[in-house]
């Protein structure tokens, strides 16, 4: 296929677009909205980017620069490059626990010319052509457990060294891959095993332990008294239900306590206390709940746009970044935030839409890799904004003031139509 | 293999609908279901904020402002806009030195916090203000001069009547069913006027809604200014008060102990009360407040003790007008009854000294009162109370008597419109009993017939009697307001209601003012004649005793002097009171002769100028007092003050 010939924009899935500029349109205001006071001079502040929303213009632009850079290459350079970007990527990471910078705990920031940055955003997309590739190769057989453990590894590892960079919450995100993973083949009980996983963690910090293991003695004691019959049939299956009974009890009486006290730190301890509504010191509480009063305050229709009294007068911390969701939630309500989040729910099937239409692999992962990221970002972001989620410091996509994530999310989402736009290639 | 797993797809759409739907069930709970959060928000970010309205002025009967508002400056400060400033220099201007500087910005911050504004000095002098005001540009934004409302008094008068405001005390505070309305910080009227119409003078506080950020920071009106109510100015108070008869009558009053107090009879309205020796007011407003209240308070001469309503006295002499009214009306005498007086009553075992011995000086009531006769008095004292009619004095005279006392206003507050008003005595049947175990008789109590013995009366009894003398029997409750611009209040409703004294005929009343008018025309108080007025007066020079060093002892008499004029057509009624210092025509009558001059011919005739030099130079103070006072250092420093002001 000839491109030159064709039309310059041919092939791109507008609807994507369209949803990208409407997140990132919606971004710089609510932005705006949480820093705008009364009097500010405006066009000044534009024009100077000294504050958050100018400066987030600033990185839209540099944000389209990319786009346009993007979509002018050709697709087979991400296949031929995806390797390469992870191995550097991985560089990168580990070049930052060496000579990085900390910002507010994490150690995760570079300091190049005056401009921070955080490689950690930018693995995401190098991990995710990498995986895309690794599936993708024709050597690569998913259904056998040797390609599913290296898969699990190339989506682990960064995390393992964001971890060490003290930001478990951009590490949290690579887990978004099993879900791309799941699309492959990973068998679905994987999920299962996970969803219950996460409940037995839950019941562990909810439920006294001696109270728990004492449910779970009742529980496996009827499980075998009901099935007497197939366990006198298959003896193995007795040694499952014991093998299970034993796990569970190990993690609730030793794992549980262990972690919370050896592995994680005390403020994330704390974090996932007051979620649970177990903490009720009002320094650790003060974030989520400044952020929900802000939310609850908005009502059916929201205060207004730029009325919004709690995030405009500073009451919410991290307001344009973190927090974004509750000037959103504040000024616009419950109708307003139903809107938004229709925004991302579209934005996440038309890319699901996309990823299913493809012929390559390659794409079709990558897809699914992207939808994964945006989903758990905006899961866990709006999660923690409304008490359902401990306060992990992730950022809204395209909505959230920061030139990484902006940037990042930009760059995955139009590699993914650069690929889209080829999508009657193979690529590998 | 993509195609084994394309149903995974729908999975994949549940869990991301499964998790937005988590959302908006959370969300529909915080925003729509659960109601506290709109509250929360308003309390986090809408600061309520009082409006102090300007508090009411007080004018005198001439419309004088004699009680109004002035503005003095605050130097607030902002701890964390405090930067690159000349502090020796801001320490200079305010005669601090950098210790105390320090102590105060670290006070501040503890207080109110690092970038809320704290009152770093309060209400500055005038000349330190100036000085400011100046170099002000050298100390800002860190620093701010805020005006603060005060009172002030320019004639410098009438302190214990005016009153004064002070700041809510914890105590009051506390007591939400009386100052409910009130916050920590407020000031309210303490004493006086002040306490007593505190509900008209303050005004209505007005509300104003700001929108403030998360350091408490006001940011702008709040849905702008709809919900915010304007302050309403405090109500003007009229006075009857004159306040030059005022001001001449402290002026009289200095050095002495006592007091003055005249009314005018047709309305109740106070023209002047003077309690000596008197304090300049303007020393309880501004900076000095608590410093100088503590040395008034203090102070030997005990200025803040409002001796025209607080304080009692035996009323001596002064009150035999109306123990001849109680004997007319009991028909026990006539105005031509006459006592062969000698120079003494021998009635009871100890004979009772006159000062007269010649015959024929208490041959009729007229002339027992203007030469005072004391044995007449006592007489009638006597036949009053034992009165057949009424069965004996224990049985109903001396209850009769008492009675009498009461509708004369004695013995009972009589509801002036400033606090602390005290009740005086007068005994009765009860209290003889009490005091004598039932073993008493006329003779027990004849004292009382030349008011000595346990009557105890208040000037302001004393005055009030004037009234109904020279109103013939009705009085009205004495007060100081005449009127409350645009008045919805029902406060001045008991002043309108005119008092109908003992029902004491009026050929009874004409006898009792005729002996009064001889009293100044021919009689003990010739001193207190004043050029083509007739002037009803008495004298009295009362006995009273002290406790020194533990024993009772005899004290100089306190002088007396009570009168109305013009005798025809009276306009001002009068009673004075000198403590400690001897005859009541020497020291008192003087005093209510000239204060009735200025009032009724509005200036002292030049011939009367050296009775009232001469007046003002006395002293009769203790002098062991006098040293030990700072009062007249205090009130010279308020004159210094007020004039650098201005």
């Amino acid at each position: 296929m000839n491109r030159s010939q064709a039309k310059l924009t041919q092939g791109i899935d507008w609807p994507i677009v369209g949803l990208y500029l409407a997140l990132v349109i919606i971004g710089i205001m609510s932005i705006f909205a949480a820093e705008y006071r009364g009097d500010d001079n405006v066009w000044y502040d534009i024009i100077h980017p000294n504050k958050n929303y100018s400066r987030q213009l600033v990185w839209f632009g540099v944000s389209l620069v990319l786009a346009a850079v993007i979509w002018l290459t050709d697709s087979k350079f991400f296949t031929a490059t995806a390797n390469l970007m992870y191995a550097g990527g991985l560089l990168l990471l580990l070049l930052v626990l060496g000579i990085g910078k900390d910002v507010k705990g994490s150690h995760s920031w570079l300091v190049i010319g005056g401009f921070q940055f955080q490689p950690a955003e930018l693995t995401k997309l190098c991990t995710n052509l990498a995986l895309a590739k690794y599936i993708s190769s024709q050597e690569t057989d998913f259904t056998k457990l040797r390609s599913r453990l290296i898969a699990a590894a190339i989506a682990l590892i960064p995390a393992g060294i964001i971890i060490l960079q003290d930001e478990t919450g951009l590490a949290l995100v690579y887990f978004s891959f099993f879900l791309v993973m799941y699309r492959e083949g990973l068998p679905g009980v994987l999920l299962v095993i996970a969803f219950s996983g996460i409940v037995l963690v839950l019941s562990a910090l909810l439920v006294d332990r001696t109270v728990l293991f004492s449910i779970f003695t009742v529980v496996t004691a009827l499980v075998i008294y009901f099935s007497r019959r197939e366990i006198k049939r298959k003896r193995s299956r007795l040694a499952i239900i014991l093998g299970v009974y034993a796990f569970c009890g190990l993690f609730v009486m030793f794992v549980v306590p262990f972690a919370f006290t050896k592995v994680l730190k005390d403020y994330q301890v704390r974090r996932i206390e007051v979620m649970l509504g177990r903490e009720n010191d009002p320094k650790a509480t003060y974030n989520t709940r400044q952020s929900m009063i802000a939310i609850g305050s908005g009502g059916f229709w929201g205060k207004g746009y730029l009325k919004g009294t709690q995030t405009r007068y500073d009451f919410v911390p991290e307001q344009s970044t973190d927090f974004i969701f509750c000037t959103i939630g504040e000024d616009f309500g419950f109708f307003g935030s139903i809107i938004f989040l229709a925004i991302y729910v579209a934005l996440l099937f038309r890319i699901i839409f996309v990823a299913e239409r493809q012929r390559s692999t390659f794409t079709r992962v990558y897809a699914y890799g992207v939808a994964g990221i945006i989903f758990f970002h905006l899961a866990i972001n709006v999660a923690m904004t409304i008490g359902l989620a401990p306060v992990i410091g992730i950022p809204l996509p395209l909505v959230s003031y920061g030139g990484s994530s902006l940037m990042t999310f930009t760059m995955l989402i139009f590699i993914l139509l650069r690929l889209d736009a080829d999508r009657q290639m193979v690529l590998r | 293999m993509s195609v084994f797993n394309q149903p995974r797809k729908r999975v994949i759409q549940l869990i991301i609908l499964g998790m937005v739907t988590l959302i908006i069930s959370r969300l529909f709970f915080l925003q729509i279901v659960e109601k506290k959060y709109a509250k929360l928000a308003d309390a986090n970010a809408v600061l309520r904020k009082v409006v102090y309205p300007s508090r009411g002025i007080i004018y005198d009967r001439q419309n004088r402002s004699i009680l109004g508002n002035d503005v003095l400056y605050d130097l607030v400060v902002t701890p964390a806009s405090v930067k690159n400033i000349d502090t020796a220099y801001l320490c200079n201007i305010l005669k601090i030195d950098k210790e105390e500087f320090r102590k105060r910005i670290i006070n501040s911050i503890v207080k109110n916090g690092r970038v809320r504004q704290s009152v770093f000095a309060p209400l500055l002098a005038p000349e330190v203000f100036g000085q400011l005001q100046e170099s002000m540009y050298l100390f800002s934004p860190g620093f701010e001069l805020v005006p603060r409302q005060i009172r002030s008094y320019p004639y410098s008068a009438a302190a214990n009547i005016l009153g004064y405001i002070a700041e809510i005390s914890p105590a009051m505070l506390k007591d939400t069913a009386n100052y409910g309305s009130y916050n920590s910080g407020d000031y309210l009227g303490f004493t006086g006027l002040e306490k007593t119409y505190e509900s008209v003078l303050m005004g209505q506080r007005g509300i104003q809604y700001l929108v403030k950020d998360n350091l408490n920071r006001p940011q702008g009106a709040y849905e702008n200014g709809e919900f915010d109510s304007a302050a309403v100015a405090g109500k003007n108070l009229r006075l009857s008060l004159d306040i030059e008869l005022q001001q001449l009558g402290e002026q009289m009053m200095k050095g002495k102990s006592g007091s003055i107090v005249a009314i005018d009879p047709k309305t109740g309205g106070i023209l002047a009360m003077v309690s000596g020796p008197s304090f300049d007011p303007n020393l309880l407003t501004g900076s000095n407040r608590s410093a100088n209240f503590s040395k008034l308070y203090t102070d030997t001469t005990k200025p803040l003790f409002n001796r025209a309503i607080q304080a009692t006295y035996p009323p001596g002499s002064t009150f035999k007008p109306m123990i001849a009214l109680v004997g007319l009306d009991e028909g026990v005498i006539t105005p031509s009854f006459g006592y062969p007086c000698r120079g003494a009553y021998y009635g009871c075992s100890r004979p009772i000294k006159c000062e007269h011995h010649d015959p024929g000086h208490a041959a009729n009531l007229r002339l027992a009162l203007s030469h005072s006769c004391n044995a007449y008095f006592s007489h009638v004292y006597r036949l009053s109370v034992d009165a057949a009619k009424f069965g004996g004095i224990k049985e109903g005279g001396m209850q009769k008597w008492a009675d009498y006392m009461n509708t004369f206003g004695f013995g009972h507050k009589i509801g002036v419109d400033i606090p602390s008003e005290g009740r005086g005595l007068v005994p009765d049947k009860k209290y003889y009993d009490a005091r004598y175990k039932g073993s008493w008789n006329s003779c027990t109590s004849v004292f009382l017939g030349i008011g000595q013995g346990e009557l105890l009366l208040t000037p302001l009894q004393m005055a009030n009697a004037m009234c109904i003398v020279a109103n013939r029997g009705s009085y009205y409750i004495p007060h100081f307001v005449a009127s409350i611009d645009n008045d919805d209040t029902h406060l001045l409703d008991k002043y309108k209601k005119k008092h109908e004294g003992a029902h004491i005929s009026d050929s009874a009343y004409s006898a009792v003012i005729h002996g009064m008018t001889d009293v100044v025309e021919s009689g003990t108080g010739r001193i207190a004649q004043i050029e083509g007025i007739t002037i009803g007066g008495k004298t009295g020079t009362a006995e009273n005793y002290g406790i020194v060093n533990g024993v009772r002892t005899k004290l100089k008499n306190h002088a007396l002097f009570v009168a109305f004029a013009p005798a025809e057509n009276p306009r001002i009624a009068i009673a004075v009171v000198v403590e400690n210092s001897g005859f009541g025509a020497t020291y008192a009558a003087p005093i209510a002769s000239l204060m009735m001059e200025k009032y009724l011919k509005d200036s002292i005739s030049t011939k009367r100028q050296p009775l009232l030099k001469k007046v003002m130079e006395t002293v009769t103070l203790d002098q062991s007092l006098l040293a030990k006072s700072h009062l007249d250092s205090l009130n010279n420093n308020a004159i210094m003050l007020k004039k650098k002001k201005s």
